[in-house]
């Protein structure tokens, strides 16, 4: 237990002192943020079904920090740790491997929270933005995406042969899917063709149920949403328990 | 002396490659045990088989009276390891990976008293990276140490090392046994095998060449001893005559070198000084080579070129 309280508290040091994870998830969201609210101002926009386009970019943006964390802090942090021989070091103590994995999901939880905690204040302050949905639906919500999308980032660091190529492969999944997933506008503004590659991406359904909860919209309403995203946690936790080397 | 650590028959393949081919060896407690050989003689291997971290096809491992492979979550808290490629975070601090991997064990030695015994006080708050080699080497050793651990495994602990932090390093090494630990290293500087353990097993292929004392070693070679001297003019062939009943004679330029038999009656210095003084023949720059561990080696392994 203090294994993990000092490892989980050195990975947030060591997670803060690395600049650009730390800017893709506390800055570059908020960015986005201020964005489209000079863009699209403060009105209610047909395209979001009468939501204004800054409500609707909440969730929108959350849902792209959970991708950036999952496919890029666990990822890379894991891969590297790896190719460097980190693991390698650590695995002649006597400490567990699941220490090292809990400490990082701790970690790279508390800072996505902490990316949406920051883009909720600015909604708040700077555009007033409305919360319609329930605060505990809304955590429940986001909890699981953000597990479900780190368990692909575990995944993706244990199947991948180097740090490299894992990098490579989480930025190829990472971009379309942030832009073609509905994060940042609605999906049904796009093609028809392109709709239909959305439906295959796990983002999809991140920002779906948490746009849907966010507008107060009932858990009935998402349960492919939750059913997706469960399944990829159980698939992910799975895989990468049966994946993961220290070396 | 305990036996600490009892190998039998220890044996390791990885694909078509033999690793390592049926060694076996025993470590007493206390002993500075070096392992050398050319690269992939299967130095790596057997520590690693020791350590825990391989498992090997067949052979009796124990250590500690442990087995690595079903205990080894007792042997990593009784044991210290410094790994010959491993690494920290590149931003994490120095105090902070001592701290760090002190929550690990329940009775970790004190990291502060470490920390300044390895001369790195100074560096506490530098980033792993800003470190030198030797300073990371330095901070390995640390980590290796604090679990005051009965028995430490040094792997390639000098490489790349100026010959000052090698010098260091050799000292704490020492020290270490001192404190009654016992130390197992591989090197690839027959200097440092020669100068630091008390035992050492050359590796060869997979298998172990030879297994005893440096001096026991270098003694059994039964190698030439070299006395080599300068004259001032030519060499004359009375005294060339004469030399050659001590030993072969090589002449280069002025440079005189007398190869004799280990192990004689009369040491050949003597011999040769007395021949030179009875013929009244001025010389300059004499001096004696002996056999060291590097001609053991290089006479159990060969000469031609690994990897």
């Amino acid at each position: 237990m203090k294994s993990l309280l000092k490892m989980t508290w050195m990975e947030a040091k060591l997670f803060i002192r690395e600049p650009v994870a730390a800017f893709f998830t506390l800055v570059f969201p908020l960015l986005y943020l201020f964005l489209f609210g000079i863009i699209s101002g403060n009105e209610p926009t047909p395209q979001f079904g009468g939501q204004r386009t800054i409500d609707a970019s909440i969730p929108g943006l959350t849902a792209v920090i959970i991708c950036i964390t999952g496919l890029m802090a666990i990822t890379m942090t894991m891969s590297t740790y790896r190719d460097n021989g980190v693991l390698r070091r650590l695995r002649t103590t006597p400490i567990s491997p699941l220490v090292v994995l809990v400490a990082q999901v701790i970690v790279v939880f508390v800072m996505t929270a902490l990316g949406m905690l920051l883009l909720v204040i600015a909604g708040k302050l700077i555009y007033h933005v409305n919360f319609e949905g329930n605060a505990l639906s809304m955590l429940a919500g986001f909890v699981l995406s953000s597990l479900s999308f780190f368990a692909l980032g575990f995944v993706l660091a244990g199947t991948m042969p180097t740090a490299r190529s894992a990098w490579i492969v989480g930025m190829v999944l990472m971009y379309p899917m942030m832009f073609l997933s509905g994060a940042f506008f609605t999906v049904e503004i796009l093609p028809a063709a392109i709709q239909k590659v959305s439906a295959f991406m796990p983002l999809t359904y991140v920002v779906n149920l948490l746009r849907g909860l966010w507008y107060g919209q009932p858990w009935g309403d998402h349960l492919l949403d939750v059913g997706v995203l469960a399944g990829m946690l159980v698939l992910g936790i799975i895989v990468s328990a049966k994946t993961f080397r220290w070396e | 002396m305990d036996i600490i650590i009892h190998v039998e028959g220890l044996h390791k393949v990885y694909g078509a490659t033999v690793a390592v081919d049926q060694v076996s060896f025993e470590v007493s407690e206390g002993e500075i045990f070096g392992m050398v050989g050319p690269n992939g003689a299967g130095k790596t291997t057997t520590i690693e088989c020791l350590e825990g971290l391989r498992k090997q096809d067949s052979g009796t491992v124990r250590v500690l009276g442990l087995d690595p492979q079903r205990e080894g979550h007792t042997l990593r808290v009784r044991t210290g390891m410094q790994l010959q490629q491993s690494n920290l975070p590149d931003r994490m601090k120095v105090w902070e990976a001592l701290d760090l991997y002190a929550s690990f064990y329940p009775k970790a030695a004190d990291w502060n008293v470490l920390l300044s015994q390895l001369g790195l006080e100074e560096k506490r708050n530098a980033a792993f990276s800003k470190l030198s080699g030797g300073q990371k080497q330095r901070l390995f050793i640390a980590l290796a140490l604090l679990p005051d651990p009965q028995l430490v495994f040094l792997d390639e602990l000098t490489t790349g090392l100026d010959p000052q932090a090698r010098h260091a390093i050799w000292d704490l090494v020492r020290e270490v046994r001192v404190k009654g630990k016992t130390v197992i290293l591989t090197t690839h500087f027959m200097e440092e095998a020669e100068r630091l353990c008390d035992r050492v097993a050359i590796l060869d292929h997979g298998r172990i060449v030879a297994l005893d004392t440096p001096a026991a070693l270098i003694h059994n070679l039964k190698a030439e001893e070299r006395v080599i001297f300068n004259l001032d003019g030519s060499l004359s062939a009375a005294l060339e005559n004469a030399l050659s009943s001590v030993g072969r004679v090589e002449v280069q330029g002025q440079e005189v070198t007398v190869h004799g038999k280990n192990g004689r009656k009369i040491p050949l210095v003597s011999e040769v000084v007395g021949l030179l003084t009875g013929l009244g023949i001025q010389f300059r720059d004499l001096r004696t080579e002996q056999p060291n561990l590097e001609d053991v080696f290089l006479s159990l392994t060969g000469r031609e070129m690994r990897e």
